[in-house]
């Protein structure tokens, strides 16, 4: 059992949890995820670690509520019990070469696993340019989080209620045609996102990573889930990523194979064991 | 009475019609009238030739004589000696090459059922309470055991009953390897496997799960905490594609996707459990080793209206247990048998809509002996499936052997070991299907005990 040990709502559909996981806080990277699983019925989803303490022996996740697991954690309250924590899963982030200019952008909940990124180039002593967006004012998260680890940080939101009106990808746009040179754009967010974003720098040449979330079982590299086509080949994301090319990704098939279980997960929500006696 | 004795009693099972709709086990076992008499039929032989057929030289004469007497707790106890899990090898050993293949009395007639008879007094044991062995004084020497499947779970075993503290390491949240992700409630309920584990861990061996060793702590990070010696059985739980056109389609699934869903997260209970599991009408498995008889059984299960078993040889060299082929055949399951899967397509949803398939011939005996198969040339043929499982194969998880040095690898990403599981590196040992590539539970379970051996004489030695 691991323990919640700080509750913190960010949004109504966000949330952050503290958990006690002194093994998994030892070892973890920027770039890398866990699988939890709130209770014995529940099923094993991936959560980017956000942020590792590993004195306190604590793991951040931030997460927002989609569909039935990430509401029950989201239920759960600080001094409540987690079933299953196990990590950290996938390959750490690369850092590129000091001294370039390096893009972070994060889209909605794609925020929460950019974070830890950029905070590790930070703390590398690069300096990077954030971007972060979200539908809405109050799904905007971690905007003063990001302001300390960025050297700039530019913000939008879809309908123009805080930051700039419109997308990230509006906003790297002028990146890209400010005539200086890019030496990475780390981009995560909804795929639409990832995919436009993929898209639109493809043409310039710069080298631009995602971090994937296809569906996921063992976290391991066992069930193959989670595969994805990266450069024409069948990757497996949870050993081989998450963090992948963005221009070799075959975001289609990712897109269709999301989707496997919408009648499914629809149904898991309406008979939801939260409202009951559980 | 003569001709009564050249068959095995039968077991009884649920009737394909019904057990093809549950997912409760499907033969009953013995009861104790029944357990004696086929006891009776066994010949006592004096050179015990099925025991030379049993990789870890269960006594076999012994335990069935002691059934023959009625005494049942006698009789478990010697079972005991050699084999730690009989209720799981009594269910699931593919004893007609093994124990049962050797039997005298197979030469005119059927064995003795020693697999039967291992899994009655096995429950028999299970239904009146396991009694735990005395243990040595602590020996304060200290073991790593990682993954906790059949090699696992014996050599964890056999070191408790030798004094020493075992810690075992599971990366998955329940212990029991691919006797609890891959073979299925119908076949080994796991309420069994956990009754199992029980008893190892009341042996005195700790169990942490969610410990993904190379990720979570490494072979050298044990050594630094103090285990003396490590003993590594992580199985070969990564799954082979055909490496066809359309394998990333929608509903399809790896074998071992498709089984974890099902069993380690109890898909077929959702929604009372959370995990889906999505099953059309017409499946095909691909493979037909036990894997893929399970996966098709499963699917059958889960409401599928036509299952197929699409296989590239013929019936005789299907590798599965026999008596799983015989209860899928019972169950409907259809055999499409010289038949090579080389293209999957998909409708505009990208769900799989149909497979192309070549019809094969047998050619000549390959060098595993097996006749290899030949595609013939312009047969191709498409038929409509909404689902797909590939079946065909594991190899080892490439994770410890990635983050440990020193320790040697063969050409299939398995970790090299010799006769006593040792590995190139000191105070490492490996077995199991991480060792041999994917095999047997018992064969698991020998070098489990091999290597717990092995390992006592290590600890012994070291001051
Ligand atoms: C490596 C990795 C890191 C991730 N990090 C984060 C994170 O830091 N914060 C966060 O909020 N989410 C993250 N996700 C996504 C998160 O796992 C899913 O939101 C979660 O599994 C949804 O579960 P659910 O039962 O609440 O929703 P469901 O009812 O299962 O699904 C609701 C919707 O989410 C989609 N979905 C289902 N499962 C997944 C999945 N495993 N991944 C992505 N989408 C899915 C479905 O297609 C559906 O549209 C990550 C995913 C991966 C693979
Ligand atoms: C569907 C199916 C049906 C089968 N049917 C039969 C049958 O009827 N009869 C028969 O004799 N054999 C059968 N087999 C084969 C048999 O199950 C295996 O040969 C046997 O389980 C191998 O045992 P093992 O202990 O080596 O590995 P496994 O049972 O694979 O156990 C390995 C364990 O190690 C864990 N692990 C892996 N990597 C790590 C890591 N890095 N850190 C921590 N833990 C880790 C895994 O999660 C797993 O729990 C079947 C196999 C399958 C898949
Ligand atoms: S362990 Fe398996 S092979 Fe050995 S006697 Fe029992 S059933 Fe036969
Ligand atoms: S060979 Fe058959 S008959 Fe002879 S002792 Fe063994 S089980 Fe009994
Ligand atoms: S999640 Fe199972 S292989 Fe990646």
């Amino acid at each position: 059992m691991y323990r919640l040990i700080t509750k913190k709502v960010l949004s109504s559909v966000h949330k952050l949890f503290e958990v006690d996981a002194p093994l998994v806080a030892r070892k973890a990277k920027p770039g890398q995820f866990v699988i939890l699983r709130v209770d014995d019925q529940g099923e094993r989803i991936p959560l980017t670690i956000a942020d590792a303490d590993p004195e306190r022996g604590t793991i951040t996740i931030i997460f927002q509520e989609v569909g039935l697991t990430t509401q029950y954690l989201g239920a759960k309250e600080s001094g409540e019990y987690l079933a299953d924590f196990v990590g950290p899963l996938g390959k750490p982030m690369e850092l590129p070469s000091p001294g370039g200019r390096v893009i972070a952008v994060g889209g909605g909940v794609g925020i929460a696993p950019v974070y830890p990124k950029v905070k590790a180039l930070h703390n590398a002593g690069l300096n990077v340019i954030s971007i972060i967006g979200a539908r809405t004012r109050e799904f905007l998260i971690l905007e003063d989080e990001m302001r300390a680890v960025s050297a700039e940080l530019h913000i939008c939101t879809d309908d123009g209620s805080y930051g700039q009106h419109g997308f990230v990808s509006d906003i790297l746009q002028q990146f890209l045609d400010d005539g200086k040179p890019i030496e990475e754009i780390i981009a995560v967010g909804p795929l639409p996102m990832m995919r436009v974003v993929a898209n639109q720098t493809r043409p310039y040449g710069v080298k631009t990573l995602v971090s994937l979330n296809p569906i996921m079982v063992d976290g391991t590299g066992m069930c193959g889930a989670c595969r994805v086509t990266v450069g024409g080949k069948t990757r497996f994301t949870c050993v081989d990523g998450p963090v992948f090319d963005a221009h070799q990704v075959d975001f289609d098939e990712l897109r269709a194979r999301a989707g496997m279980y919408l009648d499914k997960e629809k149904m898991a929500l309406e008979n939801c064991r939260c409202g009951g006696a559980h | 009475m003569e001709k009564e004795m050249k068959i095995k009693h039968p077991m009884r099972e649920q009737e394909p019609r019904e057990r093809k709709k549950n997912f409760n086990e499907v033969p009953f076992g013995y009861d104790e009238e029944t357990a004696v008499a086929e006891a009776e039929r066994c010949l006592q032989c004096k050179k015990e030739p099925c025991r030379q057929g049993c990789p870890v030289e269960v006594d076999i004469p012994a335990f069935i004589g002691l059934i023959k007497e009625r005494k049942f707790s006698e009789s478990i106890f010697k079972l005991k000696e050699k084999n730690n899990l009989p209720a799981i090898c009594g269910r699931v050993c593919p004893q007609e090459t093994q124990c049962e293949a050797l039997c005298l009395r197979a030469k005119k007639g059927e064995p003795v059922g020693v697999g039967r008879l291992e899994r009655f007094i096995a429950d028999w044991e299970l239904a009146h309470g396991v009694e735990i062995p005395p243990l040595p004084a602590p020996s304060g020497k200290r073991v790593a055991v990682v993954g906790s499947g059949p090699a696992g779970l014996t050599c964890a075993g056999d070191l408790a009953r030798m004094g020493h503290d075992v810690t075992i390491f599971e990366a998955f949240h329940i212990p029991g390897g691919v006797l609890v992700y891959g073979i299925p409630e119908f076949r080994l309920p796991k309420e069994i496997v956990a009754r199992e584990v029980d008893y190892i861990k009341r042996l005195g061996v700790k169990l942490e799960v969610n410990v993904v060793v190379g990720k979570t702590l490494t072979v050298d990070e044990l050594f630094d905490e103090g285990f003396q010696a490590i003993f590594i059985g992580t199985g070969a739980g990564l799954p082979q594609f055909l490496g066809v056109p359309g394998e990333n389609l929608l509903g399809v699934y790896s074998a071992n996707e498709f089984l974890t869903r099902t069993n380690l997260m109890k898909a077929y209970l959702f929604p009372l459990y959370d995990t889906p599991i999505k099953v059309g009408k017409n499946v095909a498995v691909v493979g037909a080793g036990n894997v893929a008889m399970d996966s098709a059984r499963t699917a059958l299960r889960l409401g599928a209206e036509n299952v197929y078993i699409v296989y590239r040889r013929s019936e005789k060299e299907m590798p599965a247990r026999l008596e799983e082929i015989h209860h899928a055949e019972e169950e409907g399951i259809q055999f499409n048998l010289l038949t090579n899967p080389v293209r999957l397509f998909g409708g505009d949803n990208g769900w799989v809509k149909g497979m192309e398939c070549l019809k094969m011939r047998l050619g000549d005996p390959d060098e595993s002996g097996r006749r290899s198969p030949i595609p013939i040339e312009g047969s191709e043929f498409v038929f409509e499936v909404d689902t797909v499982v590939i079946a065909v194969g594991q190899t080892p998880n490439p994770l410890v052997p990635q983050t440990t040095s020193g320790l040697k690898t063969g050409r299939k990403g398995t970790i090299e070991a010799d006769e006593n599981g040792q590995t190139s590196r000191r105070g490492v040992w490996a077995g199991g299907d991480i060792v041999t590539g994917a095999a047997t539970v018992i064969n698991a379970m020998g070098a489990g005990k091999t290597a717990a051996k092995s390992i006592d004489q290590y600890l012994n030695s070291l001051a």
